[in-house]
């Protein structure tokens, strides 16, 4: 099994073993929604870590709990249960100070760059605000100097110009460079990326996303990548790593490189080969993997065992929808909740 | 009768008498406070009987009105400027704009059908399912209740629901993906030699836009209706259509065969499209993003409108906005400097493929 990724060892971290230097960890994070009698588990004990400086992505498709978990990690939201550390602290035993630097080192961009920014604030207003709140700078004059180098860093320009503007008079790529600019004010060391591309136009979606891998190379930038879009995700994360997410749980994490061309996890081979590709050739002759079924499960009435099994075309009566897998290491720094794949490669 | 008649379009693959629908030289603009909104310049096109011609182009740039302006759906701020719309069936030619309300309303759905982009907003939210499908034929043909379901438990069945569960329903009991499926039975309901699909899978996941593409894939086959697909979408366009034409600032500026768009594009807006899609497949491919922003259709460049972000453009570009012209079989393109787009196509293709190899 090591044998055939031996060309990819530079790329392959090993998932599997305790990292030191991780930035940020959920550990058993849930999350829960509703009253006592509807309850749901958005995010159903979600582990990863993410080191200093990479990516993580996370992939689902809608309603799987990614932005959910985007959330719990950035601070926003409490978990119901399980912890957030940051620099292996755990965020909400935090004393003030420390839980107010935690709150400047993440920062979130959001998906929609229409809703995000205050449509009655000037972006000179939208951008001074953090600065002046945590007292980063010292009076206008530096404050606006302040505006245009981030301008320039997140590639608008002429800044002068762009600062002077309300956000409905920006084009929505020049919207999203400013809701990253706003999240630079602060300095962060992590940024979770909600969907932070997926309303921007074809075209300029790629130099976002340049943007953004720069600033990861110019500020040894952390990021946690949300993102429904495969492409996107192996695009973006190629140095990375992705990690898939089904209806609250994870179901696997591995490199990029080798999640998208070796994926081990059923709904992962399904997602991948249900993505219709840009290339007429290419698309029309992509192995189809059929599922049992198209439903996507309510989190008000889930499966029992795996919460995939009554789509899954691997399914094995008695296992399967007996007993729900966890996320286990392959050996060869991947991990995957499946009980089929584990019997298959022999894991513990 | 000669209102009837228009000329061939060189690069369509057939002559005009023998498509169902035939575009031609349409102007669509809307009336908006800063000024004129010009969605839809001067487009031509013919779809042929049990084609699919994708529309693909970004936000703004004019696709959705066409459709809406095919089927004369138009908000009353758009007003059709000029142009003429053929529609042919069994022989007839009828002229689209010149229709009464009457002829309108059984030339819509009958002849050439709508699937939205938001499948909630096209159901009546207080009507059960079974209601708006006998209230849809009903609106055409006088037809017994129990046949209308009959035909409706069949069509159900056809795009993999079940019938008498679906019937019972209102829109908000179904899933998205559920109600797009609905969406794309009532659509067949009457038979329609045309549906004009606007984005039918984009709010969808990426499993459940598997199974719809899929479904109108074997429905087209079984059924021969022409289609056109109207999408931001490159990926879909590479996956179903026959053709395709590329929508630019309210222009078709080009229009080929599937391959010849994806692999011999010969305009600069095509090949950066096709050179900022990533795909999952292979290795890591570098992208290249398109300069500047798409524009504003009130105050359009002068020239090309594509010039300002285009890395082939010249002052001619800026002074003069080129024809869509006839440059090989069934291809056409907006595009002074197209031959040169030729030779950078094929270095774009090289370098995917070299990409994708490496993975191999």
């Amino acid at each position: 099994m090591r044998a055939d990724t031996v060309h990819l060892a530079d790329t392959v971290r090993p998932a599997d073993t305790v990292h030191p230097a991780a930035l940020i960890e959920a550990r058993n994070l849930s999350r829960s929604f509703g009253s006592r009698r509807r309850r749901i588990w958005a995010v159903d004990e979600v582990s990863f870590q993410v080191p200093e400086g990479d990516i993580l992505c996370l992939v689902g498709e809608s309603g799987c709990g990614k932005t959910t978990t985007g959330k719990v990690v950035a601070g926003l939201l409490k978990p119901s249960e399980g912890e957030v550390l940051f620099e292996g602290q755990n965020i909400w035993e935090m004393d003030r100070k420390a839980f107010k630097r935690y709150r400047t080192a993440v920062q979130l961009i959001h998906q929609d760059p229409y809703a995000s920014l205050n449509p009655m604030q000037r972006v000179y207003d939208i951008i001074t605000a953090p600065l002046f709140r945590h007292s980063l700078v010292s009076g206008r004059a530096h404050a606006w100097q302040r505006c245009i180098e981030l301008f320039h860093i997140v590639g608008l320009t002429p800044p002068e110009d762009l600062l002077r503007k309300h956000p409905h008079e920006l084009s929505g790529g020049q919207r999203q460079r400013v809701s990253v600019a706003r999240a630079l004010t602060v300095n962060p060391s992590f940024i979770v990326a909600d969907e932070a591309v997926s309303m921007v136009d074809v075209s300029i979606r790629v130099s976002l996303l340049r943007m953004l891998g720069r600033l990861r190379e110019a500020f040894g930038l952390t990021f946690l990548f949300i993102t429904h879009d495969l492409a996107l995700a192996k695009y973006f994360a190629w140095e990375g790593r992705i990690v898939v997410m089904y209806v609250g749980s994870l179901v696997e994490v591995a490199d990029t490189p080798r999640l998208v061309s070796d994926p081990l996890h059923p709904y992962t081979q399904a997602l991948l080969s249900a993505v219709p590709e840009a290339d007429p050739e290419l698309t029309r002759n992509k192995e189809r993997i059929p599922l049992r079924s198209q439903d996507i499960p309510s989190l008000l009435n889930l499966p029992t065992g795996c919460r995939f099994h009554p789509r899954c075309p691997r399914f094995v009566e008695g296992l399967c929808d007996v007993e729900r897998p966890e996320l286990l290491p392959t050996g060869d720094g991947r991990q995957v909740a499946c009980h089929v794949v584990a019997r298959e490669r022999g894991m513990a | 009768m000669d209102n009837l008649v228009v000329e061939k379009l060189p690069w369509s693959k057939g002559n005009a008498e023998d498509a169902l629908l035939s575009v031609r030289d349409m102007y669509i603009e809307y009336q908006a406070e800063r000024g004129q909104v010009k969605a839809v310049r001067g487009v031509s096109f013919d779809i042929f009987p049990g084609e699919n011609l994708s529309l693909i182009g970004e936000s703004g740039c004019g696709k959705t009105t066409l459709g809406l302006g095919l089927i004369r759906l138009l908000v009353k701020t758009a007003t059709i400027k000029q142009g003429k719309i053929i529609y042919r069936r069994d022989g007839m030619a009828q002229d689209v704009l010149a229709m009464e309300q009457d002829e309108l309303r059984h030339f819509r759905w009958q002849d050439c059908a709508m699937v939205f982009q938001s499948a909630l907003s096209a159901f009546n939210p207080v009507l059960r399912i079974r209601e708006q499908m006998y209230e849809t034929v009903k609106a055409h043909r006088p037809t017994p209740r129990s046949e209308v379901y009959d035909i409706s438990r069949q069509l159900l069945a056809r795009v993999q629901l079940e019938p008498d569960r679906v019937l019972r329903s209102y829109p908000h009991e179904l899933s998205g993906g559920m109600r797009q499926r609905v969406l794309i039975a009532m659509s067949l309901l009457l038979n329609p030699p045309i549906i004009i699909l606007d984005e039918p899978t984009t709010a969808l996941d990426i499993l459940t836009q598997r199974t719809i593409i899929d479904l109108l894939r074997a429905l087209q086959n079984e059924l021969g209706f022409a289609m056109m697909f109207i999408s931001h979408d490159l990926s879909l366009a590479a996956e179903l259509a026959d053709h395709v034409a590329t929508m630019y600032a309210g222009r078709i500026v080009e229009c080929g065969t599937v391959n010849q768009t994806f692999y011999e594009p010969r305009h600069p807006y095509t090949l950066g499209l096709i050179k900022a899609v990533p795909t999952v497949t292979g290795g890591f491919e570098d992208l290249t993003s398109i300069a500047g922003t798409p524009p504003d259709l009130i105050d359009l460049p002068t020239g090309c409108k594509f010039h300002v972000r285009c890395p082939f453009a010249t002052d001619r570009c800026e002074r003069q906005e080129p024809d869509l012209v006839h440059i090989g079989p069934e291809h056409a393109a907006a595009c002074f400097y197209w031959s040169e787009v030729e030779r950078q196509a094929d270095v774009a293709w090289d370098q995917i493929k070299a990409a994708r190899g490496e993975s191999v």
